[in-house]
């Protein structure tokens, strides 16, 4: 079939075949059962690698296609559903993240107990899921993806989960699937004004952009429904609580996924689907969302500055990193879409980082309170310089991964003249102190000082398999800050079509 | 030598730190410090090599037309915003660049060196995380040597940052001690806050001038600085203004603030004192000769700019004087030999940011190009002459710590017997600030107070005054320690005594450095438009200000040379200034209480709660709402068959009156 031809499709069947080839080991082999998990994550990495080459080679060939690597196949006729493949530089360098995350959140749970083949199962079926949103361009099928991401979660906390789980992971199942209720309404509103009176409606979003048929005043209603619908994945204020609660019952590696990547699909959705599709009413209303993102990225770094639990800490620091990302791709010119992007993978690895050190750290100490620990430096140097490094990222230090990112957001933001854009942007880069106050509070707390409980001493610093989860995050972290520009080039071109589209629909 | 060697000298010491960083930590400790010191060796020959390359060599075009041209060694794009603002990452040299990379590799490796012996304890085995230092070390030498090389704005902003990391790491490199991680923190977080004024400085001024690069905001086609480079950038921002000042005013003014966190400018300079539970050689290296300068190299930088913005101009000059005399006042109270020094530090580094902002004067451009650049050469002068011999006292302070374990001068007292040679380089060291010649401290702080007379009468002797100070409290310290009184011995094997070599030689060469360094013609070098300067000593001012040294040195003489009653009873008489001076004015406590008590109780605190108890109780209230109508209505669902049929024939009946109605009408 020609289908298989395609690169993009076997980002979903290595997955399924992993998913697959864990249900045939035996609930005790673990040997078997890691074996099959880190073939399948290291098959996924190689497949990133390679598109991403795939991808540079195309561009340099001078293809200015604006999706590469398409590929349609109908799957149920009666709602024109397609199973429509196609990458640009953005879905890209997040499907590079996505194997990035999968790699290192497979060492970070190697000893996960109990049931470990179900957790693994859990975790390519919810892999599965994020690839396949990724590398989808048709309405229905990202959708579909994106609720096979979501479902999992559920299991994954309630199961495996800490604290008080039952109720973490209902909130953050209940919150995302309210999310994705909007969202629902919005895509078939979306494909009831596909296509111009007379043409058969669509799913396909290329196809969608390309008629802009959707009247103005159903974009006023869908824009929203769309963008809170996705703004809910993406940690946006007032819909981020789900955030706080489920990441500190969540088990390591899921962690690591949900806000590693899962939470980069709200970004991703909020401008492939609700901006590009809906330029005007993204124009119109723009101010309201940058509003909430704005304060989200205030008000998530104030209120990191209190909490003392770990876990809360990095929750509420990804309220104000999203709230960046969302706040920069509300800016819609393409240096601070950019930077959208850039920080996107630069909050999902550092993130992931963090929530991995943190796991392991709680592992050895079971408290996660830094009220109660102390001097974790002399005890576990490796563990201590990792955790210090993905603060430094998160601060915004140059040559890791968060200043690049910081940085084009804030240029771009400020290449809009008016007030109310530079006071928000202003406001955004206050950020860049509170940051540093919260970090710098915890890796003193935490790190540096004496031991304050005597019986850490007898702990011991990371494990072989540990110390390649983090390396591998950390390097990555690294690449980014140090060649930025790499990144650039491959993300910036896929932002014209939206950036065109959105100063097509300004009113004249 | 080629000017191309300057990429190395640059990028040996991230080398080094990524070497000793990974590789070191696996090594022994004596070795990997030696390994530091001979790469360090290296790189100052290769700094030096470049140095003398461009201001004595031939070739390369560095003097066109009596021009000293900077010339642009490399220059790659590293992060690009738009096509217009792209970021690079280049290698930049020129007179102050130059003299920087001299003065950053000659302090680093006496410091390097130094370390062998401080960082060991007294039989010499080397501490632990001796590597762990090292590596820090070579962190801070790339970061800051980036730094002066920088080619845009934005590097210097980079490496801004940069330098506050490493400063960061090696504040707190004893992060056991409550004190270093408490510093530390403080240092980061307020040079930090500094840094975003220089962020949103550098987001104006890009935005408005359309680039980074300094070779279109201050260096003209002859790749020297230029006023008509700089009017030009001016005007491209096209007389935009915000709040009734023209932007770029904001620009710098923010950009200077930038600087001011570095630099410790009142009344950012809180986090300098605190730094000083680094170990001392940090102190000697960062706080006191390179880092805390970076915020005069910034404004020096970005010089032709701030000529022509005088408002900006203004500001420095106000602050600059305020805090050097501020600083001076505090230093003349401290009991802690390190923190005196910091206080001094700051007074100094304020001296050189006023001998900048006095060189701009409101009368036409021509007569700045005629004689107000006497200001700038005076500032790069003093941080020549000032890195060297503030090195020189912090390492000797060092020493004198190392020997008697403690930072107190009540402590020391008559250390001369014990320590002559430290106390010789001391002395040389105190002489040098004082400005007494021919040391080389004379030589800059002359031109800076000649600077100062020519803005106006009043400029000069608020200097004069301050440099008696600088004479008065640096004596105080230095017959403190070394006199004052018969140093109380309570163990003859550990009576202390002149360190080893290590320690030693590093104080007799810059020592030697302190005594030279002031023949150093940098008029014809170091200038900001590449002329050379024609000057010669203005003997009154000179005579002026070797007066209110000796002035200063012979009341410190008086007081602190021998035991006497006579400073207890000057403090009573002035018990609360003297109070206050001992407290650095509460600015700490003032600072304390804004960030704890405000900010942190009446904004974080609140903002968590409502965040908790709001936004997420309304998220709980809609799910304890909904469960509760589902229990509500779960009776309808009852299962007795009466029940239902109940229901069954109500909706019957109800049904059947209705077609009734709708019938009969």
């Amino acid at each position: 079939m020609e289908l298989f031809n395609n690169i993009l499709i076997y980002f979903v069947i290595v997955p399924l075949l992993t998913l697959g080839g864990l249900a045939l080991c035996s609930n005790r082999g673990i040997k078997a059962i890691r074996t099959v998990a880190v073939v399948g994550a290291c098959a996924l990495m190689v497949l990133a690698v390679w598109l991403v080459s795939i991808f540079l080679q195309a561009r340099g060939a001078g293809d200015t296609s604006e999706m590469i690597l398409r590929s349609d196949v109908m799957w149920y006729a009666p709602f024109n559903v397609h199973l429509a493949l196609g990458v640009d530089g953005v879905s890209v360098v997040m499907i590079l993240l996505s194997a990035f995350i999968v790699f290192a959140g497979v060492f970070a749970s190697w000893k996960m107990n109990p049931l470990p083949k179900q957790f693994f199962m859990w975790f390519f079926l919810l892999s599965t899921g994020v690839f396949g949103f990724f590398i989808s361009i048709d309405l229905f099928t990202m959708f579909m993806f994106y609720e096979v991401a979501l479902i999992p979660m559920y299991l994954l906390i309630g199961v495996w989960g800490s604290g008080n789980k039952n109720y973490s992971a209902m909130k953050l199942t209940l919150m995302l699937m309210g999310g994705s209720a909007f969202l629902m309404l919005g895509l078939i509103g979306i494909y009831f004004h596909s296509a111009p009176e007379g043409q058969p409606l669509t799913m396909n979003i290329l196809d969608i952009a390309h008629n802009d048929a959707i009247p103005h005043s159903w974009q006023y209603v869908l824009f929203p429904l769309t963008f809170v619908g996705f703004g809910v994945l993406g940690a946006m204020f007032p819909f981020h609580t789900w955030s706080p609660d489920g990441h500190a019952s969540a088990p390591t590696a899921v962690s690591m996924l949900h806000a590693g990547v899962l939470m980069k699909l709200g970004g991703y959705g909020c401008f492939r689907i609700a901006i590009y599709l809906m330029p005007f009413a993204a124009n119109e209303l723009a101010w309201i969302f940058l509003l909430l993102t704005g304060f989200s990225i205030v008000y998530g770094a104030l209120s990191a500055c209190v909490q003392t639990d770990l876990k809360y800490i990095n929750a509420y620091s990804s309220v104000s990193h999203c709230g960046m990302v969302l706040f920069a791709i509300l800016m819609f010119n393409t240096t601070a879409m950019t930077g959208a992007v850039l920080q996107m993978l630069s909050h999902g690895l550092m993130t992931a980082l963090f929530f991995a050190l943190i796991g392991m750290i709680y592992g050895r100490t079971h408290t996660r309170d830094i009220r109660d620990m102390g001097g974790m430096m002399h005890i576990m140097p490796y563990l201590g310089v990792g955790y210090v490094i993905a603060g430094l990222a998160s601060l915004g230090l140059p040559f890791l991964s968060g200043f690049a990112a910081e940085m084009t957001i804030f240029f771009g933001s400020f290449q809009h003249t008016d007030t109310f854009h530079r006071v928000l942007t202003i406001m955004a880069t206050t950020s860049i102190v509170v940051t540093a106050v919260y970090i710098l509070r915890v890796v003193a707390k935490l790190l540096f000082g004496e031991v304050q409980d005597e019986h850490h001493r007898t702990l011991t610093d990371a494990s072989w398999e540990e110390r390649l989860s983090t390396a591998t995050l950390i390097l990555a972290v690294a690449a980014i800050g140090c060649f930025p520009n790499f990144f650039i080039n491959i993300i910036s071109s896929s932002f014209d079509p939206v950036v065109k589209a959105l100063q097509a629909a300004l009113p004249l | 030598m080629p000017l191309n060697l300057a990429i190395v000298v640059v990028a040996l010491p991230l080398f080094m730190f990524l070497f000793l960083g990974l590789v070191g930590v696996k090594m022994g400790r004596k070795i990997t410090g030696v390994i530091g010191v001979l790469a360090m060796l290296v790189d100052t020959i290769l700094a030096y090599g470049v140095a003398l390359t461009y201001f004595f060599g031939s070739g390369e075009g560095q003097i066109v037309d009596g021009v000293r041209q900077a010339v642009v060694v490399a220059n790659p794009a590293w992060l690009s915003f738009t096509d217009t603002l792209v970021v690079r990452m280049g290698v930049l040299v020129d007179p102050i660049a130059a003299m920087m990379l001299v003065v950053i590799t000659t302090v680093s490796l006496m410091v390097h060196l130094y370390s062998l012996g401080y960082m060991s304890d007294h039989d010499g085995n080397a501490e632990k995380g001796f590597q762990r230092y090292y590596a820090f070390l070579a962190l801070f030498t790339f970061s800051m040597l980036g730094l002066v090389v920088a080619t845009n704005v934005f590097q210097i902003f980079v490496f801004f940052e940069m330098v506050g990391l490493s400063s960061y790491l090696l504040i707190g490199f004893y992060y056991s001690t409550p004190a270093a991680n408490h510093a530390n923190k403080k240092a980061f977080i307020v040079t930090r806050l500094a840094d975003l004024f220089f962020l949103l400085g550098v987001m104006i001024l890009s935005y408005y001038t359309k680039t980074f690069d300094f070779d279109q905001l201050v260096f003209g086609p002859t790749m020297s600085g230029s006023l008509e480079t700089a009017q030009s950038a001016i005007s491209t921002a096209g007389g935009a203004t915000f709040l009734g000042c023209s932007v770029m005013a904001w620009a710098l003014t923010f950009i200077f603030i930038g600087g001011a966190g570095k630099s410790a400018m009142y009344p950012l300079h809180i986090w300098l004192p605190d730094a000083m539970e680094g170990p001392t050689p940090v102190s000697a290296l960062i706080h006191a000769a390179t880092m805390v300068v970076a915020g005069v190299f910034l404004v020096a930088r970005l010089f032709p700019l701030y000529v022509l913005v005088q408002g900006a101009m203004n500001i420095i000059l106000v602050v600059g004087a305020f805090t050097a005399f501020y600083a001076a006042a505090i230093a003349c109270t401290q009991s802690d030999i390190k923190r005196a020094l910091a206080f001094s530090t700051i007074s100094q580094i304020a001296f050189m940011m006023t001998s900048l902002a006095v060189s701009s004067n409101e009368n036409s451009l021509i007569e700045i190009h005629e004689g107000y650049g006497l200001g700038y050469m005076a500032s790069m002068f003093h941080l020549f002459t000032h890195a060297m011999f503030k090195a020189l006292l912090f390492l000797c302070a060092g020493a004198i710590i190392h020997a008697v374990h403690s930072n107190e001068n009540d402590k020391m007292h008559g250390l001369h017997k014990f320590m002559p040679i430290t106390s010789i380089c001391f002395l040389i060291g105190c002489l040098a600030i004082a400005g007494i010649p021919p040391f080389a401290g004379f030589f800059s702080k002359d031109e800076i107070l000649v600077a100062a007379y020519h803005r106006g009468l009043g400029w000069g002797l608020w200097m004069s005054m301050v440099a008696c100070m600088t004479a008065f409290y640096m004596f105080r310290i230095y017959y403190l320690i070394f006199f004052w009184k018969k140093h109380e011995v309570h163990d003859e094997h550990h009576a202390p005594k002149d360190q080893p070599w290590t320690m030693t030689l590093p104080l007799i060469i810059l020592a030697a450095i302190s005594c030279v360094a002031g023949f150093v013609p940098f008029h014809d070098l170091v200038t900001w438009d590449g002329h050379a300067l024609h000057t010669s000593i203005d003997w009154t001012v000179a005579g002026s200000s070797i007066g209110v040294a000796l002035v200063g040195i012979c009341l410190a003489t008086v007081m602190y040379r021998k035991e006497n009653p006579l400073p207890e009873r000057m403090a009573n008489a002035m018990r609360g200034l003297w109070t206050a001076s001992y407290k650095r004015f509460y600015m700490d406590e003032l600072y304390q209480f804004i960030t704890h008590k405000v900010i942190f109780q009446t904004i974080c605190v609140p903002i968590a709660w409502f965040d908790r108890h709001i936004i997420d109780g309304f998220f709980n209230l809609l799910a304890d709402a909904t469960n509760s109508l589902s229990f509500g209505i779960r009776r309808l669902q009852s299962g007795s068959i009466q029940a239902y049929v109940y229901v069954y024939l109500l909706g019957a009946l109800l049904l059947a009156a209705i077609t009734m109605v709708c019938v009969l009408l």
